[in-house]
């Protein structure tokens, strides 16, 4: 477990020492407090486009983080000839998956607690209430969310030769699931088979990551708190999606040349 | 040679020179003034004929905000819909909703569908009746809808709904009269006489200001647009009970119907009587109106 929680203390200095999270993190800044001074009316408490502005720019900075830092974890190792030097230590290259994926979804999370304070703030300074609660749920899913998307991406960065191939086809495949993964069986409904089938097949067995990023709207305009109960199992859910890409990954990894 | 005086002189004739040139330039920049206001916009520059549609798009999204997010998708059933009820509630925009808008989303297909719907929001709210707290307290919460609305109005500026809906919001619930009053003279500005936008901003001055005298000369400007319409089609022509005609006849009953209700309130029974039987041949309910003609026959003699 040592092993692990040290390479995964590698990964998160390695983001905190490049400029991603930065640059990011303050265009989503300038870009909601320019919106935020838009005058609507001489209406000052007009604050919901600008919560569902922030989320939106919160959810596409943390996937942009989150995949492309997860990206480049093994392909740069290999290219900077590290790999095995750190294999030859008492480090076993099960340990080493887990250790990168738990480095990239801790960094991830210590990422979304900066965008959620910020966004907190941001909906607090005119709405002048706390929904603590809320932005915690939000946040949670979000996270776990992002460890399946982590998981897949390393499990990419195995399979596909460079990472700017595994990162846009990561992208495509979590913007397809975001953008129309809750309705993939209405759309296998109007096709012939064997289409029908196949896309039905899809529909159930990719995860629907698009459940955590519908609560938007939840933040967005004030909806009650969600049963903790459907929050645990979407949660355990998401985390099974993201062991069994782990697993994968696991088993590509043990028969890769690393060489 | 060099007189001193030259220089003044030389600086009088510059003088004349402008003031010349000006004159003889503003009148013709008067009459570009017209033509220039569509690529003034700038939207209308850089998306082109595109921004109408994308004004659209930001008008749906006031509506998907007037439903707090409970709002259909192009994969949805969307007969309820079909017209904004952000348009619809304010009663002055024609109705095409068909259906059930409490349960578009039908029963869960199947139990991925029926799971995701605790994370979405999954009832029919409107913001001013208190949205999904159901506390009639934050009506005022429909203040939400009126960042899409300007947009779509920026997007779009010859779209005569998005002035009446914004204006209609700002004058009923958020108490902004001014504000209402200007986004009406926006429209206005850039759909010159147009006579939906003179009957709210008539109603404006009637419900608001309580002055019935700008009320009626703006309603009287309205009718008089409305006749310039269709300037060789006859009244009776325009008022016949067709789909086509209904927008029409529509703002000619409207207009008719506040005039005679304001020679109401200034105690004008004639001059009320005469408007509502105008207003009955556009309307739906000539009977109802024809009772209540009779009921004001009847109010000298029982003075």
């Amino acid at each position: 477990m040592n092993n692990i929680f040290a390479v995964a203390g590698i990964v998160i200095k390695e983001l905190y020492r490049r400029k991603d999270f930065y640059v990011l993190f303050i265009l989503t800044v300038v870009i909601c407090l320019v919106m935020a001074s838009v005058n609507v009316f001489n209406d000052n408490q007009i604050i919901r486009y600008l919560k569902e502005l922030c989320l939106l720019l919160i959810w596409i900075s943390s996937l942009v983080i989150a995949i492309t830092t997860t990206a480049r974890q093994i392909p740069a190792e290999r290219e900077q000839r590290t790999l095995l030097p750190l294999l030859a230590k008492p480090l076993s290259r099960t340990q080493l998956i887990f250790g990168k994926f738990l480095g990239c979804w801790l960094a991830c999370g210590l990422v979304l607690v900066c965008f959620y304070a910020f966004f907190g703030a941001l909906a607090a300074s005119r709405e002048h209430a706390w929904p603590l609660l809320n932005y915690f749920q939000a946040a949670f899913l979000h996270w776990v969310m992002l460890g399946v998307v982590i998981a897949m991406t390393l499990l990419g960065s195995l399979v596909f030769a460079a990472p700017s191939s595994n990162s846009t086809i990561c992208f495509v495949i979590v913007m397809a699931i975001l953008c129309v993964g809750r309705y993939l069986d209405l759309v296998a409904l109007s096709l012939a088979e064997p289409g029908r089938s196949i896309i039905s097949g899809i529909y159930y067995t990719f995860p629907h990551l698009e459940v955590p990023f519908g609560m938007r709207n939840l933040i967005v305009h004030d909806w009650p708190l969600i049963e903790w109960k459907f929050v645990a199992l979407d949660a355990l859910y998401l985390l099974a999606y993201a062991a069994v890409f782990l697993v994968a990954a696991c088993l590509v990894f043990r028969r890769k040349a690393v060489n | 040679m060099n007189s001193p005086r030259t220089p003044w002189l030389l600086l009088i004739a510059l003088l004349v020179f402008c003031f010349g040139l000006a004159a003889n330039l503003q009148p013709r920049f008067q009459s570009l003034e017209n033509s220039r206001r569509q690529s003034d916009n700038f939207f209308s520059l850089l998306l082109g004929d595109s921004s109408r549609v994308f004004a659209n798009s930001f008008f749906v999204k006031a509506d998907a905000y007037y439903h707090s997010g409970y709002y259909p998708t192009i994969f949805d059933n969307n007969s309820a819909f079909q017209t904004p009820h952000i348009a619809e509630d304010t009663g002055d925009v024609a109705s095409h909703n068909q259906g059930e808008d409490e349960g578009f989303l039908g029963p869960p297909r199947d139990w991925i569908d029926a799971f995701g719907r605790h994370f979405i929001p999954n009832r029919h709210t409107h913001l001013d009746e208190g949205g999904p707290t159901d506390d009639l307290s934050t009506s005022k919460e429909v203040r939400e809808i009126l960042p899409w609305l300007k947009l779509s109005a920026e997007l779009d500026p010859e779209n005569i709904k998005t002035y009446i809906v914004t204006a209609f919001w700002l004058r009923t619930k958020l108490d902004k009269v001014p504000e209402a009053e200007q986004v009406l003279r926006e429209g206005l500005r850039n759909n010159p006489n147009d006579p939906q936008l003179l009957f709210e901003l008539g109603r404006i001055y009637f419900e608001n200001y309580h002055d019935s005298t700008r009320a009626r000369n703006i309603w009287e400007a309205a009718l008089r647009s409305w006749a310039r319409q269709e300037p060789g089609v006859p009244q009776s022509e325009r008022l016949k009970l067709t789909n086509e005609n209904f927008d029409s006849r529509f703002i000619f009953e409207q207009l008719q119907t506040n005039l005679a209700l304001l020679e109401e309130k200034v105690g004008n029974l004639d001059a009320a009587i005469a408007r509502w039987e105008l207003a009955k041949l556009a309307s739906p309910k000539p009977d109802d109106i024809q009772k209540h003609i009779d009921e004001l026959k009847q109010k000298p003699l029982n003075r």
